[in-house]
C-alpha cells in the first residue's frame, strides 16, 4: 500500500530520474561534483559499499514470461548524511566507490540546499549520455540500406 | 584398498610459476590492459560473459588475458568467481522493444519500420586477410547520418494479422526456474531452457542448430529479426517501492519465425524460437534460436527424432563449464584406478589361456 503511494507520486519518479543517472555516471563525474561542492555534510555508511550479483532476466520472444538470462555484477552502498537523509546508490560493474558516491548524492538529492547541484549534475550526466547515444545511432543508421527495384529489360 | 597418495607441490608450484611466463611472453614486447581487451577483442570478451552466466565487461577481459585466450578456461574462471559473490536481487525483464538499436536485419521484410540496420557487421567482408592491420594503420572515422524512426519489432508486425504465434506463455501459475539455484530436472520447462541455452557452448549449439538445417529435426527457419544494441537493467528497491535503474548492457536477440502449426481449435501460424544473448553473438542468439524452436516438440505434439529436439540430451551437454571438467579430469591420476582395471585384465587373460589351454587339451585327446 505505502510502496503503491510512492510509486505513483511525482517526487519519486524524479528520484528514480535521479537514481538513473546517478548509475551511468562515472567516477571522475561523481568525484569531481563530490570536491567542487561547498559545504560537505558528513557521511555515515548504513550499509556496503558492496559488490553482488542480480539476475537479469529476460521475456521469452522478447515480451512474453520472464526467464533468467544471467548474472551482471553491481555494486551498492546505503549511507546516511550529518543532516539526516538516507541516499542509496547501485550501479552495474564492481566499482564500490562509484557506487558510495551516487549513494551521497542520491541522498543530497533529497536536500532542498544541494538540490540545484545535484540538478546539475544530472544535466552533466544526461548530456554525455545523449551524446554518445546520439553518436551510435547517427553511426548505425549510416549503415542503413536503402534498397532500390532494378529494372527489368523486358516490357 | 585406497592408498593416499601425496607428492608433486613443487613440480605444481612451478608449473604454475611456468605457466605464468609463457603466459607474459616476451617481455620486450608490452604487456595488454584489461582495457585493451575489452576495446579491441570484444566479441571475445562477449562470449566470456555470456557462456559464464555473469556480465562484467572488465572482469571477462581479465579472465581472458589470465587463460591466454583460451575460451573455455576464461568462462570456467568467470564462472568460479561468480560463486564468490552474494545475490542481490532478480532484475525487472530487460525490455528489447526499447533497445538502443546498434545493428538490425530481418530476413522476412525488406522494408520494414527502421530499416536493415547493418551495424558493425563481418556480413559482406570478403573474409581477406588485412595486412594494413599489421602496421596498426589509421583507421576511419564511422560515416553518420541522420537516425531514422524507431526500430519496430518484426515479430510485431506479424502479429497484427494473427499469423504467427505470441511471445511464449508458460501455463498458467508456473513459477520461474533458475538454474543456478535447482538442480536440473527433465522434463524442462522453456524458461529454464532458455537460460541453459543462453549459457550453452556456442560452438555446441551451432552444430545443433546446423543440424536442424540439414534435416535432424527440421524446423523451417527464418530470421524475423536480429537486434544488437543496449537495454537498461532495472532492479526493484523494496526500501523505496520502486525499480530503479542500474546502467545498461548489450545484448543479441534473435526472433526466428518457423514453419506453420495449426489445430482444430487453431488456424495455422507461423510457430517461433527465440534468443537471447549477453554481449554481440549473433551465431549464439541465432543457434538458440533455432534449439529453442527444435526443442518445444511436447507444445506442438512433434515426434523427437533428432538430437536437437531432445531436450535431456541437449541441455545436459551444452554447458562447456560442466563438460570441460568431466572430459579433462580423465587426465588427472587415475592411479589406482587402472591398477584395478589391469588386475582385472591379467585375471581375465589367465582365465582365458587356461580355457583354451583345456579346450586344446580335450581336442587333443579325442584326435587321439
Amino acid at each position: 500500500m505505502d510502496a503503491k503511494l510512492k510509486q505513483e507520486s511525482p517526487p519519486d519518479m524524479a528520484r528514480k530520474e535521479c537514481m538513473r543517472l546517478l548509475a551511468r555516471a562515472s567516477f571522475e563525474e561523481l568525484n569531481a561534483a563530490w570536491e567542487a561542492l561547498a559545504d560537505k555534510p558528513d557521511v555515515s555508511p548504513v550499509r556496503g559499499p558492496e559488490t553482488g550479483l542480480v539476475m537479469v532476466r529476460g521475456r521469452i520472444g522478447g515480451g512474453g514470461d520472464a526467464f533468467n538470462l544471467g548474472e551482471a555484477t553491481v555494486s551498492r552502498a546505503t549511507v546516511r548524511l550529518s543532516t539526516g537523509e538516507i541516499g542509496h546508490g547501485q550501479l552495474l560493474g564492481t566499482d564500490k566507490q562509484r557506487a558510495r558516491l551516487a549513494a551521497i548524492f542520491d541522498a543530497l538529492f533529497q536536500r532542498d540546499a544541494n538540490r540545484a547541484a545535484v540538478e546539475a549534475l544530472h544535466r552533466q550526466i544526461a548530456s554525455r549520455i545523449d551524446t554518445e547515444d546520439r553518436r551510435t545511432a547517427e553511426e548505425t543508421a549510416a549503415t542503413r540500406v536503402d534498397f532500390f527495384t532494378m529494372v527489368r529489360g523486358d516490357d | 584398498m585406497y592408498v593416499a597418495v601425496k607428492g608433486g607441490e613443487a613440480a605444481i608450484a612451478n608449473a604454475h610459476r611456468l605457466l605464468a611466463d609463457r603466459r607474459r611472453g616476451d617481455r620486450t614486447l608490452p604487456s595488454i590492459t584489461i582495457q585493451q581487451v575489452v576495446e579491441q577483442l570484444g566479441l571475445a570478451v562477449d562470449r566470456v560473459m555470456a557462456e559464464a552466466s555473469l556480465y562484467d565487461r572488465e572482469l571477462a577481459a581479465l579472465a581472458v588475458r589470465q587463460a591466454r585466450g583460451d575460451m573455455i578456461e576464461a568462462i570456467f574462471i568467470l564462472r568460479a568467481y561468480r560463486t564468490t559473490l552474494p545475490r542481490f536481487g532478480y532484475s525487472e525483464p530487460v525490455d528489447t522493444a526499447t533497445m538502443k538499436v546498434e545493428r538490425r536485419v530481418s530476413a522476412t521484410y525488406k522494408d520494414l519500420p527502421g530499416g536493415q540496420l547493418l551495424g558493425p557487421t563481418f556480413d559482406y567482408t570478403h573474409r581477406l586477410l588485412d595486412p594494413s592491420l599489421i602496421d596498426d594503420a589509421a583507421v576511419e572515422e564511422p560515416a553518420v547520418k541522420e537516425p531514422g524512426e524507431h526500430v519496430m519489432r518484426v515479430s510485431d508486425i506479424l502479429d497484427g494479422e494473427g499469423l504467427i504465434e505470441g511471445d511464449g506463455r508458460m501455463p498458467e501459475g508456473h513459477v520461474m526456474g533458475d538454474l543456478t539455484r535447482e538442480p536440473m530436472e527433465f522434463p524442462m520447462a522453456r524458461d529454464l531452457r532458455l537460460q541453459a541455452l543462453a549459457r550453452g557452448d556456442e560452438g555446441f549449439l551451432l552444430a545443433l542448430a546446423y543440424s536442424t538445417q540439414r534435416g535432424y529435426g527440421r524446423t523451417h527457419p527464418f530470421v524475423g529479426e536480429v537486434r544488437i544494441g543496449e537495454v537498461e537493467v532495472e532492479l526493484d528497491l523494496p526500501e523505496l517501492g520502486f525499480a530503479v535503474s542500474l546502467g545498461v548492457v548489450r545484448v543479441t536477440e534473435c526472433q526466428m519465425v518457423n514453419q506453420f502449426m495449426g489445430s482444430a481449435k487453431q488456424p495455422p501460424q507461423f510457430t517461433r524460437g527465440y534468443g537471447l544473448v549477453f554481449g554481440q553473438s549473433e551465431r549464439k542468439a541465432m543457434s538458440m534460436s533455432l534449439v529453442d524452436r527444435a526443442l518445444r516438440t511436447d507444445e506442438f505434439s512433434e515426434d523427437i527424432v533428432a538430437p536437437a529436439q531432445d531436450q535431456e540430451f541437449v541441455i545436459s551437454h551444452a554447458d562447456n563449464v560442466q563438460a570441460t571438467g568431466f572430459v579433462e579430469h580423465l587426465k588427472l591420476p587415475h592411479y589406482v584406478d587402472f591398477q584395478a582395471e589391469l588386475d582385472l585384465v591379467r585375471r581375465m587373460r589367465r582365465d582365458y589361456d587356461a580355457a583354451r589351454t583345456g579346450s586344446q587339451d580335450g581336442m587333443k585327446e579325442a584326435a587321439e
